[in-house]
């Protein structure tokens, strides 16, 4: 009883003052997710899901101060792409930086404009596929944010734009607490490709509904920011029809605490979900992969790689879990999750899960841990390749399984560029 | 070219003594042989000349051009001239061929203080060089040396020996594990380097490959030293009787 009570104060210290705006659908949501969030209360280290993260530091009811994290002359991600900018300071959706818009195939709605629309299709997607994931994991925090979000972008996708939709997450404060929560449709036969890039906070809470028809596609490339003082818990759900498509990447560098969750269910035939990481941690800092994917149609294939670089003790964290349902049969389920540890301080805790009740599938699993191979080392430099370079290139060879994930080239190379400029900064 | 002299090593985190007062000394554009029996330390040679982890050298010198090789790092080893041909070339998941060799010359010629060869300039010269080695563009693409064959490593190897274009060949062993074809062939890739003042140490068990590359000089080694050194004809001697008579009459 302790433990509930504790989850229970914990809800009640982090909800005390806020005022969510109770009218329209989004209010209805609300009150909704909220109804829900009750008897959940926050979790605690207690709890199996947050065994190896502490989530002290993301239910805390003010952020933990964090200085903003000069980047100097590095350039942004994806600046080089043709795209299609929507941008957020501090969680606060700025105008003047954000590009118009419109574009054909596409509508793009601000969540903060739009809760009050009648008959809006967001009405049916805002909370309904985060609660969808609260089975058989309860995933508090994503209620929480479903709850209290006040700004986000809900994009309806009926075509193929021309250019990616880019959000931007700037930070100006070091006390910034945000929270975002977006909602995608694309319906069917309609592309997206999403980026993200940016730190958005001191401490950010962001959470992604993407809803796919059948024969959607749709590609989402994020990287986090590498300021070394924030935190972040992220959450995409994703409910993807049958033949359509879903791929997702983040690169995360750095970043004192980064939580991201993934909620996958493949619920038509012949659906494909690739899930994709590669993140890379000096100091003290935590990265932790929290992954479902549900297969609950016939044929379906899903991909989860994870790969996580660490040293000056860094520590990695992957929950990966693969659930075939029953019917579920010639499932291709693959999953493997790998840390490269430069030192001996460094630590990866993982957490491969197999759940299969078809019995026509094929799924398979791996997780290793090592230190980066002494004999390769040798041979490169026995080529003539200095010592820096021939570990840079090893790291870039061991990430390049996550990175091949990637199916836009451009993008691809934007992302090695990132890690390379990465590899140059740390000496290790 | 290389001058070793009274050379001493030891495994470093070992009391196991390896080398004992090794002299060995190749001229410019010489090709010599090293054959000997199994733990005479062939191998360790190879592994002390080109940098690897793991000895440690106890007394005596080994020069390249003048130079004392246990002063510099592997890279440097490599950039002033030297390379190794391995018996068991290392296999780099994830790290294209292509991007291994140019990687690798470009880092040479950088240390040298030489421009970087061009993307195109790179292509057509490895196109050319593998070629001849019967290295077809799918195997180019591949990690290096991830699914190759036996042969395909050694193959390999001698590319890589052709792109780098270096002053002292060590070859360990790069007979072990080839068919008579296979063996051929890399012997007319390491044939088609010899000259310009290009030495080689060619390091084997079996006299087979010295008919294909012949040696100028024969060295036999045992339990860390050379023992005697000889023509081509020495060679064939082993071949015939193996080591004993040898070792009996050194004693």
């Amino acid at each position: 009883m302790a433990v509930m009570q504790a989850k229970a104060d914990a809800l009640a210290a982090r909800l005390a003052g806020a005022r969510p705006d109770e009218g329209g659908w989004l209010g209805k949501a609300r009150a909704e997710a909220l109804a829900r969030l009750a008897p959940m209360g926050l979790p605690g280290r207690r709890d199996e899901y947050w065994r190896y993260t502490d989530p002290a530091s993301l239910t805390a009811p003010e952020p933990v101060s964090a200085a903003v994290f000069d980047a100097k002359a590095e350039p942004r991600p994806f600046t080089a792409l043709d795209r299609l900018k929507v941008v957020f300071v501090d969680g606060q959706f700025d105008a003047a930086q954000s590009d118009d818009l419109a574009l054909e195939g596409i509508e793009i709605e601000r969540l903060s404009l739009a809760g009050h629309a009648a008959n809006h299709w967001a009405a049916n997607l805002y909370g309904v596929l985060e609660a969808r994931g609260q089975t058989p994991v309860e995933r508090p925090l994503a209620t929480l944010n479903s709850a209290l979000a006040t700004e986000g972008v809900l994009i309806r996708v009926t075509g193929k734009p021309s250019k990616p939709v880019s959000l931007i997450y700037l930070r100006k404060s070091n006390n910034s607490d945000a929270m975002l929560h977006h909602c995608i449709k694309v319906e069917s036969g309609a592309e997206l490709t999403l980026l993200e890039n940016g730190p958005a906070a001191a401490r950010l809470s962001k959470v992604l509904e993407v809803d796919l028809a059948d024969g959607a596609r749709f590609h989402h490339i994020r990287t986090q920011g590498r300021d070394h003082e924030r935190r972040a818990v992220t959450h995409i759900f994703a409910r993807i029809g049958a033949q359509a498509l879903f791929k997702s990447f983040t690169l995360t560098a750095n970043g004192r605490l980064t939580r991201n969750e993934a909620f996958i269910e493949l619920l038509g035939a012949d659906a494909v979900a690739h899930i994709a990481g590669a993140s890379m941690g000096d100091g003290d800092f935590v990265h932790d992969d929290t992954v479902f994917v549900t297969h609950a149609a016939e044929r379906c294939e899903s991909r989860q790689v994870f790969k996580k670089v660490l040293k000056n003790g860094a520590v990695g964290v992957f929950q990966g879990k693969i659930l075939v349902k029953q019917g579920a049969q010639k499932t291709d389920g693959y999953q493997i999750s790998q840390s490269l540890l430069l030192d001996d301080d460094s630590q990866f805790l993982a957490k491969p899960e197999l759940e299969i009740y078809a019995d026509d599938v094929k799924c398979s699993h791996g997780s290793t841990s090592g230190a980066m191979d002494e004999t390769a080392l040798y041979y490169l430099r026995s080529r003539g390749v200095p010592l820096k370079q021939a570990q840079s290139l090893l790291v870039l060879a061991f990430l390049a399984e996550a990175i091949s994930e990637i199916e836009d080239e451009a993008i691809a190379d934007d992302i090695r560029n990132r890690l390379e400029g990465w590899l140059h900064r740390h000496e290790h | 070219m290389l001058e070793i002299t009274n050379l001493h090593v030891k495994l470093a985190e070992e009391d196991k003594v390896i080398l004992r007062g090794l002299d060995l000394k190749i001229g410019a554009g010489e090709v010599h042989a090293i054959m000997g029996p199994n733990g005479s330390g062939k191998s360790t040679l190879s592994y002390v000349l080109s940098g690897r982890d793991g000895y440690e050298v106890t007394d005596g010198s080994a020069k390249l051009l003048g130079e004392e090789l246990s002063e510099m790092e592997p890279e440097a080893r490599a950039a002033a001239g030297l390379f190794l041909a391995f018996q068991y070339p290392v296999g780099i998941p994830g790290v294209g061929n292509m991007t291994f060799l140019r990687t690798a010359l470009n880092a040479q010629r950088k240390a040298r203080g030489e421009d970087e060869i061009s993307a195109g300039d790179f292509l057509k010269l490895v196109r050319e060089k593998a070629k001849t080695l019967k290295i077809d563009a799918e195997m180019l693409k591949r990690p290096v040396n991830v699914g190759f064959s036996g042969g395909e490593k050694k193959r390999n190897e001698i590319l890589q020996m052709a792109m780098l274009e270096p002053k002292m060949c060590i070859l360990d062993e790069t007979d072990s594990g080839l068919d008579v074809d296979a063996m051929k062939l890399v012997a007319d890739g390491v044939n088609a380097l010899r000259g310009a003042g290009r030495s080689f140490l060619v390091i084997t068990h079996y006299q087979r490959l010295l008919d294909h590359i012949k040696p100028d000089v024969v060295h036999i080694m045992a339990a860390g030293r050379i023992i005697k050194t000889g023509g081509p004809e020495l060679a064939l001697e082993v071949e015939n009787n193996g080591y004993a008579d040898i070792l009996a009459e050194v004693q």
